[in-house]
Protein backbone atom coordinates (compact mmCIF):
# COMPACT_ATOMS: atom_id res chain seq x y z
CA UNK A 1 0.00 0.00 0.00
CA UNK A 2 1.29 3.50 -1.06
CA UNK A 3 -0.35 6.54 -0.59
CA UNK A 4 -4.15 7.78 -1.65
CA UNK A 5 -3.97 9.34 -5.13
CA UNK A 6 -4.99 12.51 -4.06
CA UNK A 7 -1.79 13.28 -2.69
CA UNK A 8 -0.20 12.21 -6.07
CA UNK A 9 -2.47 14.95 -7.75
CA UNK A 10 -1.35 17.26 -4.88
CA UNK A 11 2.38 16.62 -5.46
CA UNK A 12 1.89 16.44 -9.57
CA UNK A 13 -0.42 20.48 -8.97
CA UNK A 14 2.25 21.91 -6.74
CA UNK A 15 5.10 21.01 -9.11
CA UNK A 16 2.62 22.09 -12.29
CA UNK A 17 2.07 25.91 -10.38
CA UNK A 18 5.85 26.03 -10.08
CA UNK A 19 6.41 25.36 -13.49
CA UNK A 20 3.67 28.42 -14.05
CA UNK A 21 5.21 30.63 -12.16
CA UNK A 22 8.75 30.18 -13.53
CA UNK A 23 7.48 30.46 -17.15
CA UNK A 24 5.13 33.54 -16.48
CA UNK A 25 7.72 35.63 -14.29
CA UNK A 26 11.21 34.43 -15.12
CA UNK A 27 12.41 36.83 -17.66
CA UNK A 28 14.85 34.80 -19.55
CA UNK A 29 14.21 32.45 -22.47
CA UNK A 30 16.35 29.50 -21.30
CA UNK A 31 14.56 29.24 -17.81
CA UNK A 32 11.02 29.57 -19.67
CA UNK A 33 12.01 26.36 -21.23
CA UNK A 34 12.69 25.43 -18.08
CA UNK A 35 9.28 25.71 -16.51
CA UNK A 36 7.71 24.00 -19.38
CA UNK A 37 9.84 20.97 -19.11
CA UNK A 38 9.09 21.30 -15.28
CA UNK A 39 4.81 21.29 -15.91
CA UNK A 40 5.59 18.56 -18.75
CA UNK A 41 6.87 16.31 -15.81
CA UNK A 42 4.76 17.45 -13.48
CA UNK A 43 1.85 15.98 -15.68
CA UNK A 44 3.84 12.62 -16.60
CA UNK A 45 3.71 11.84 -12.71
CA UNK A 46 0.48 12.54 -12.07
CA UNK A 47 -0.47 10.22 -15.30
CA UNK A 48 1.60 7.58 -13.97
CA UNK A 49 -0.05 7.51 -10.39
CA UNK A 50 -3.70 7.37 -12.08
CA UNK A 51 -2.44 4.30 -13.89
CA UNK A 52 -1.65 2.67 -11.01
CA UNK A 53 -4.87 4.40 -9.19
CA UNK A 54 -7.11 2.58 -11.79
CA UNK A 55 -5.04 -0.27 -12.58
CA UNK A 56 -4.06 0.59 -15.93
CA UNK A 57 -1.01 0.55 -18.37
CA UNK A 58 -2.19 3.61 -20.00
CA UNK A 59 -1.20 5.84 -18.13
CA UNK A 60 2.48 4.57 -18.12
CA UNK A 61 2.19 4.86 -21.94
CA UNK A 62 0.94 8.56 -22.00
CA UNK A 63 3.80 9.26 -19.61
CA UNK A 64 5.93 7.57 -22.26
CA UNK A 65 4.80 9.81 -25.06
CA UNK A 66 4.85 13.30 -22.83
CA UNK A 67 8.75 12.13 -22.45
CA UNK A 68 9.22 11.61 -26.15
CA UNK A 69 7.42 15.43 -26.76
CA UNK A 70 9.05 16.83 -24.24
CA UNK A 71 12.50 15.69 -25.97
CA UNK A 72 11.32 17.20 -29.11
CA UNK A 73 10.41 20.42 -27.91
CA UNK A 74 13.39 21.31 -26.24
CA UNK A 75 15.52 20.46 -29.08
CA UNK A 76 13.66 22.81 -31.00
CA UNK A 77 13.54 25.31 -28.86
CA UNK A 78 16.91 25.12 -27.73
CA UNK A 79 17.92 25.84 -31.23
CA UNK A 80 15.39 28.47 -31.75
CA UNK A 81 17.31 30.01 -28.42
CA UNK A 82 20.21 30.24 -30.32
CA UNK A 83 18.67 31.63 -33.15
CA UNK A 84 17.65 34.31 -32.06
CA UNK A 85 20.86 35.32 -29.58
CA UNK A 86 22.73 35.12 -32.83
CA UNK A 87 20.40 37.43 -34.01
CA UNK A 88 19.97 39.75 -31.10
CA UNK A 89 22.94 39.21 -28.94
CA UNK A 90 20.23 39.08 -25.74
CA UNK A 91 18.04 36.23 -24.88
CA UNK A 92 15.65 38.58 -22.50
CA UNK A 93 12.49 38.36 -23.86
CA UNK A 94 11.29 42.19 -23.36
CA UNK A 95 14.58 43.10 -25.20
CA UNK A 96 13.99 40.90 -28.42
CA UNK A 97 10.43 42.38 -28.61
CA UNK A 98 10.74 45.93 -28.61
CA UNK A 99 14.48 45.72 -29.94
CA UNK A 100 15.14 48.18 -26.95
CA UNK A 101 18.62 47.17 -25.42
CA UNK A 102 19.97 45.79 -28.69
CA UNK A 103 23.76 45.35 -29.01
CA UNK A 104 25.92 46.17 -31.36
CA UNK B 1 1.78 4.49 7.56
CA UNK B 2 4.16 1.55 5.73
CA UNK B 3 7.77 2.28 3.88
CA UNK B 4 6.66 2.76 0.78
CA UNK B 5 4.51 6.29 2.22
CA UNK B 6 7.28 7.28 3.91
CA UNK B 7 9.59 6.99 1.05
CA UNK B 8 7.11 8.59 -1.20
CA UNK B 9 6.59 12.09 0.93
CA UNK B 10 10.48 11.94 1.93
CA UNK B 11 10.82 12.09 -2.58
CA UNK B 12 7.81 14.81 -2.50
CA UNK B 13 9.77 16.80 -0.25
CA UNK B 14 12.90 16.79 -1.99
CA UNK B 15 11.88 17.34 -5.44
CA UNK B 16 9.49 20.00 -4.52
CA UNK B 17 12.41 22.07 -2.39
CA UNK B 18 15.04 21.10 -5.40
CA UNK B 19 12.14 22.34 -8.23
CA UNK B 20 11.66 25.67 -6.03
CA UNK B 21 15.19 26.06 -6.17
CA UNK B 22 15.67 25.59 -8.99
CA UNK B 23 13.25 28.29 -10.35
CA UNK B 24 14.54 31.34 -8.26
CA UNK B 25 18.32 30.87 -8.90
CA UNK B 26 19.93 33.53 -10.92
CA UNK B 27 22.99 31.54 -11.85
CA UNK B 28 21.43 29.13 -14.80
CA UNK B 29 24.34 26.67 -13.94
CA UNK B 30 22.76 26.23 -10.51
CA UNK B 31 19.24 25.59 -11.70
CA UNK B 32 20.36 23.05 -14.32
CA UNK B 33 21.74 20.82 -11.60
CA UNK B 34 18.97 21.64 -9.07
CA UNK B 35 16.49 20.42 -11.60
CA UNK B 36 18.73 17.71 -12.02
CA UNK B 37 17.95 16.74 -8.24
CA UNK B 38 14.40 17.41 -9.03
CA UNK B 39 14.21 14.86 -12.25
CA UNK B 40 15.92 12.00 -10.04
CA UNK B 41 13.46 12.27 -7.98
CA UNK B 42 10.73 12.40 -10.15
CA UNK B 43 12.89 8.97 -11.63
CA UNK B 44 12.42 7.76 -8.21
CA UNK B 45 8.65 8.16 -7.86
CA UNK B 46 8.20 6.11 -10.99
CA UNK B 47 9.86 3.27 -9.64
CA UNK B 48 8.01 3.75 -7.04
CA UNK B 49 4.79 4.48 -8.81
CA UNK B 50 5.18 0.63 -10.54
CA UNK B 51 7.19 2.05 -13.63
CA UNK B 52 10.28 0.79 -14.13
CA UNK B 53 11.11 1.34 -17.55
CA UNK B 54 9.84 4.58 -17.78
CA UNK B 55 12.38 5.27 -14.52
CA UNK B 56 14.87 4.47 -16.51
CA UNK B 57 14.26 6.27 -19.46
CA UNK B 58 13.59 9.83 -17.43
CA UNK B 59 16.80 9.18 -15.58
CA UNK B 60 18.63 8.73 -19.80
CA UNK B 61 16.33 11.31 -21.59
CA UNK B 62 15.32 13.69 -18.90
CA UNK B 63 17.96 14.07 -15.77
CA UNK B 64 20.73 13.24 -18.99
CA UNK B 65 20.68 14.05 -22.33
CA UNK B 66 18.29 17.22 -21.78
CA UNK B 67 20.09 18.46 -18.59
CA UNK B 68 22.80 17.98 -20.67
CA UNK B 69 21.99 19.93 -23.36
CA UNK B 70 20.64 22.78 -21.11
CA UNK B 71 23.89 22.43 -19.80
CA UNK B 72 25.54 22.88 -22.86
CA UNK B 73 23.20 25.98 -24.38
CA UNK B 74 23.84 27.88 -20.94
CA UNK B 75 27.59 27.82 -21.24
CA UNK B 76 27.98 28.64 -24.81
CA UNK B 77 25.32 31.55 -24.65
CA UNK B 78 27.45 34.52 -23.12
CA UNK B 79 24.67 35.73 -20.25
CA UNK B 80 25.36 39.42 -19.61
CA UNK B 81 25.31 40.62 -16.11
CA UNK B 82 20.83 41.44 -16.12
CA UNK B 83 20.20 44.72 -15.18
CA UNK B 84 17.81 44.50 -12.20
CA UNK B 85 14.63 45.26 -13.93
CA UNK B 86 11.46 44.42 -11.68
CA UNK B 87 9.00 41.98 -13.28
CA UNK B 88 6.03 44.46 -13.79
CA UNK B 89 3.00 44.31 -11.18
CA UNK B 90 0.67 42.97 -13.82
CA UNK B 91 2.97 39.42 -14.24
CA UNK B 92 2.07 39.01 -9.92
CA UNK B 93 -1.18 40.16 -10.95
CA UNK B 94 -1.40 37.30 -13.44
CA UNK B 95 0.34 34.82 -11.64
CA UNK B 96 -1.40 35.39 -8.57
CA UNK B 97 -4.85 34.57 -10.26
CA UNK B 98 -3.13 31.79 -12.58
CA UNK B 99 -2.66 30.34 -9.34
CA UNK B 100 -5.53 30.96 -7.36
CA UNK B 101 -7.83 29.37 -10.14
CA UNK B 102 -5.70 26.02 -10.83
CA UNK B 103 -5.23 26.01 -6.74
CA UNK B 104 -8.27 26.08 -6.21
CA UNK B 105 -9.29 23.41 -9.11
CA UNK B 106 -6.93 20.76 -7.38
CA UNK B 107 -8.18 21.33 -4.11
CA UNK B 108 -11.77 20.87 -5.90
CA UNK B 109 -10.93 17.63 -7.25
CA UNK B 110 -9.69 16.48 -4.22
CA UNK B 111 -12.60 17.29 -2.46
CA UNK B 112 -15.17 15.69 -5.09
CA UNK B 113 -12.57 12.76 -5.60
CA UNK B 114 -14.67 9.36 -4.90
CA UNK B 115 -13.67 7.72 -2.11
CA UNK B 116 -11.73 5.38 -3.89
CA UNK B 117 -9.10 7.71 -4.57
CA UNK B 118 -8.58 8.71 -0.56
CA UNK B 119 -7.73 4.91 0.22
CA UNK B 120 -3.86 3.97 -0.29
CA UNK B 121 -3.31 2.66 -3.44
CA UNK B 122 -2.15 -0.85 -3.84
CA UNK B 123 1.27 -1.22 -5.27
CA UNK B 124 1.69 -2.95 -8.28
CA UNK B 125 4.48 -3.33 -10.97
CA UNK B 126 4.60 -2.92 -14.67
CA UNK B 127 7.30 -5.26 -15.97
CA UNK B 128 9.08 -3.51 -18.75
CA UNK B 129 8.61 -6.94 -21.27
CA UNK B 130 4.64 -6.03 -20.20
CA UNK B 131 4.65 -2.33 -21.24
CA UNK B 132 6.94 -2.81 -24.16
CA UNK B 133 4.41 -5.17 -25.29
CA UNK B 134 1.58 -3.16 -24.40
CA UNK B 135 2.69 -0.40 -26.10
CA UNK B 136 3.79 -2.06 -29.53
CA UNK B 137 0.25 -3.93 -29.70
CA UNK B 138 -1.74 -0.84 -28.68
CA UNK B 139 -0.41 2.16 -29.40
CA UNK B 140 1.82 1.37 -32.70
CA UNK B 141 0.49 3.93 -34.69
CA UNK B 142 1.51 6.28 -31.84
CA UNK B 143 5.23 4.92 -31.50
CA UNK B 144 5.31 6.06 -35.55
CA UNK B 145 4.14 9.31 -35.08
CA UNK B 146 6.31 10.20 -32.31
CA UNK B 147 9.21 8.19 -33.90
CA UNK B 148 7.89 11.00 -36.84
CA UNK B 149 8.48 13.66 -34.91
CA UNK B 150 11.19 13.30 -33.22
CA UNK B 151 13.19 13.26 -36.52
CA UNK B 152 11.06 16.00 -37.25
CA UNK B 153 12.07 17.92 -34.77
CA UNK B 154 16.05 16.68 -35.33
CA UNK B 155 15.89 18.38 -39.23
CA UNK B 156 14.22 21.27 -38.06
CA UNK B 157 16.96 21.70 -34.97
CA UNK B 158 19.77 20.96 -37.37
CA UNK B 159 17.95 24.09 -40.35
CA UNK B 160 17.76 26.38 -37.25
CA UNK B 161 21.39 26.02 -36.35
CA UNK B 162 22.34 25.95 -40.23
CA UNK B 163 20.38 29.14 -41.47
CA UNK B 164 21.93 31.41 -38.37
CA UNK B 165 24.94 30.16 -39.58
CA UNK B 166 24.65 30.77 -42.87
CA UNK B 167 23.17 34.13 -42.61
CA UNK B 168 26.59 35.30 -40.35
CA UNK B 169 28.77 33.81 -43.02
CA UNK B 170 27.06 35.91 -45.86
CA UNK B 171 27.24 38.92 -43.06
CA UNK B 172 31.12 38.09 -42.84
CA UNK B 173 31.10 38.46 -46.40
CA UNK B 174 29.22 41.72 -46.98
CA UNK B 175 31.18 43.80 -44.58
Amino acid sequence: MIVPYTHVILLGGILFLIGMVCTITRRNLIMILFGLEIMLNAAAVTFVGAGLQLQQIEGQAIALFILAVAAAEVSVGLALIVCIYRQTGTIDPKCIEGNVCRLE
Amino acid sequence: MTIYSIIFYIIAALMIISTGMAVTRENMVHAVLYLVVSFLGSALLFFLLGAPLLGILQVIIYAGAIMVLFLFIVMMIRIEPPERRASPVRHYVAVGVICGIYFGAVVLLMLVSEPAAREPMASAIASPADFGHYLFSRHWLAIEMISLLLLVALIGALHLGLSGMRRRTNKGDAS
